[in-house]
């Protein structure tokens, strides 16, 4: 291990009290100390219901949630802390636009637009939401390696499409995919341009003024901060004209046995106690990122990429899926190994104290286009380290021996 | 590499070079059992007559445990009376809840080897899809 291996190392406890080499971070990151120290001392010094009380600690709670959304819509570059929303995770943001956004001005004859490679929390909601609306919902088929294009969107869209959702990185491909050309096609055909940013988020610098997109999704959990925090940035026209998503406290103004007036944008879309806790995890989870800076991150990511991409090419019985190019991957490394099944892959990495992922990745429909019913994903933050790929390698070449083949 | 694998030699030759993996001619009694959430996708055939099973087979895809899982459990109760696998289909479900006596496992001669798969949550329905199936479909004979 390098020096700079061993400082980062030191930031995540969990990996020297669990001895595992954990390559699942697509599904969630470990957490720094400082994150859930910066949890602790809420919960220690500063925690009372915010936005409500009239004392001081009650003052300091909302200062802490509300200074915790400055630093969140800095962080993707949103033009003002109100264009963020605080939520639990990246399905919820997207649900909240679905449920809001979709449902009061979609309605039969509209067309939404999602591609096949999408997360099932990015499908799902459209699904229903053209269920109930009676819009249409069309699906825009990527390459066989991932690839999406603002052209391919050109070929299908109409001015009868709506809503156009797209991954900013895919959880199976890793590819990055250019949203700000999606809005671009979107735009000039009228609809709005739904942004997942649940993988890329924690992997790569984010602007949400300059991709232009109306929406973006993302989850705290994915980037070092803890479960139950995500958030979704939306144009602050658009917040202000959607009705709210849930309803009860905190997010009126004015209540009569009636009805009421709803709170101010965000916090109409922030029903009832919030977690500040999480918001004030996830906003030092942002600084710890900032701290290594996007060069550190994204390189160190981009060169373990590789170096796993190079060894797992000399090695004729496994299958990237995905472009060939690891700078394509953003740590993303989905995979089929000739003759074993995913489970058994994922269940002989476990006994070497390796975890990675196997499944559908929650995207049915692309493992089905793709013609295949699950993979394996292993899947990098910026502390692993070139120690991890090659446990994971020597590990790799050993599962078809294991499970009985000559080689 | 360690050598404390669970991927013994007995499992995985199940699993590479099944016995039961095939289509069954004149079976009378065909189930299918799938676990959704892993892929794994069986159809077991049974040929039942006078209430003993003559001959068994399986097709389908699925992790090597759901594989060679079906195929043990046909080695041992094609010749067997309904009631008698039954009651062995019973034993194999409880070695795998863990609540099952040694005198019991050795009644299942090589499909006790996936007791540990009583430790193993995230396999447990890998491993009982066959013998799942199978019960199911001797309710109905
Ligand atoms: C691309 C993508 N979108 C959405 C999600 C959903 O994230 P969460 O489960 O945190 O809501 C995930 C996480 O698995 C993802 O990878």
């Amino acid at each position: 291990m390098t020096e700079k291996d061993k400082l980062i190392r030191k930031e995540f406890p969990i990996l020297k009290n669990r001895n595992v080499i954990y390559l699942d971070n697509a599904a969630t990151s470990q957490k720094p100390p400082c994150v859930i120290e910066a949890a602790n001392q809420y919960y220690s010094m500063h925690n009372a219901n915010p936005l409500r009380g009239l004392y001081e600690l009650s003052v300091d709670a909302t200062d802490a949630y509300e200074n915790a959304r400055k630093t969140v819509a800095d962080f993707i570059g949103a033009a003002r802390p109100e264009e963020i929303v605080f939520t639990r995770n990246a399905s919820e943001s997207l649900n909240l636009i679905a449920y809001s956004y979709a449902r009061t001005f979609l309605k039969e004859g509209d067309e939404i637009i999602c591609t096949i490679a999408e997360h099932h929390s990015n499908m799902l909601p459209w699904q229903q939401a053209a269920k109930a609306t009676g819009a249409k919902l069309t699906y825009l088929y990527c390459e066989k390696d991932g690839t999406l294009t603002p052209e391919m969107l050109e070929e299908i869209i109409s001015e009868k499409t709506k809503l156009v959702a797209v991954t900013q990185i895919s959880n199976v491909f890793g590819r990055l995919n250019d949203i700000k050309g999606f809005a671009k096609v979107a735009h000039a055909n009228g609809a709005l341009l739904v942004a997942d940013g649940a993988q890329s988020v924690p992997h790569v610098p984010v602007d949400v003024q300059d991709l232009d997109c109306d929406f973006m999704a993302f989850s705290g959990h994915k980037m070092f901060a803890p479960m139950g925090i995500g958030a979704l940035y939306a144009k602050y026209d658009l917040l202000e004209k959607m009705p709210p998503f849930l309803f009860g406290g905190e997010m009126i103004e004015y209540v009569t046995t009636e009805g009421a007036t709803y709170a101010e944008v965000p916090h109409k879309f922030e029903a009832g106690t919030v977690n500040v806790g999480g918001a004030v995890g996830l906003a030092e989870a942002i600084r710890f990122m900032q701290r290594f800076g996007w060069e550190t991150i994204t390189k160190r990511e981009d060169e373990l990429t590789a170096y796993a991409m190079e060894k797992m090419k000399e090695y004729p019985y496994v299958h990237v899926i995905g472009s060939d190019d690891p700078k394509e991957h953003h740590g993303i490394l989905t995979f089929k190994l000739d003759g074993v099944h995913p489970h058994d892959i994922a269940a002989i990495f476990d006994e070497h104290g390796i975890a990675v992922r196997a499944g559908h990745h929650c995207a049915q429909p692309l493992m089905k286009y793709l013609g295949t019913l699950s993979t394996t994903r292993a899947s990098l933050a910026f502390y692993n380290n070139k120690e991890d790929i090659d446990a994971f390698i020597e590990t790799l070449m050993e599962i078809r021996k294991e499970m009985g083949y000559a080689e | 590499m360690q050598n404390n694998t669970f991927y013994n030699e007995v499992l995985t030759d199940h699993n590479l070079h099944p016995v039961h993996k095939h289509h069954l001619e004149g079976a009378n009694f065909s189930l299918e059992g799938v676990n959704p959430s892993c892929g794994d996708d069986i159809v077991l055939s049974l040929k039942v007559e006078d209430g003993k099973i003559v001959d068994g087979a399986y097709e389908g895809d699925g992790c090597a445990i759901s594989q060679a899982s079906a195929d043990m459990m046909l080695d041992l109760v094609i010749g067997k009376s309904k009631d008698e696998a039954q009651r062995l289909a019973d034993i194999f479900l409880r070695m795998i809840k863990g609540t099952v006596t040694e005198e019991e496992m050795e009644e299942l001669e090589e499909a006790s080897i996936l007791s540990d798969v009583s430790h193993m949550p995230a396999r447990v329905k890998c491993a009982v899809l066959g013998w799942h199936t199978m019960q199911e479909m001797l309710e109905e004979v």
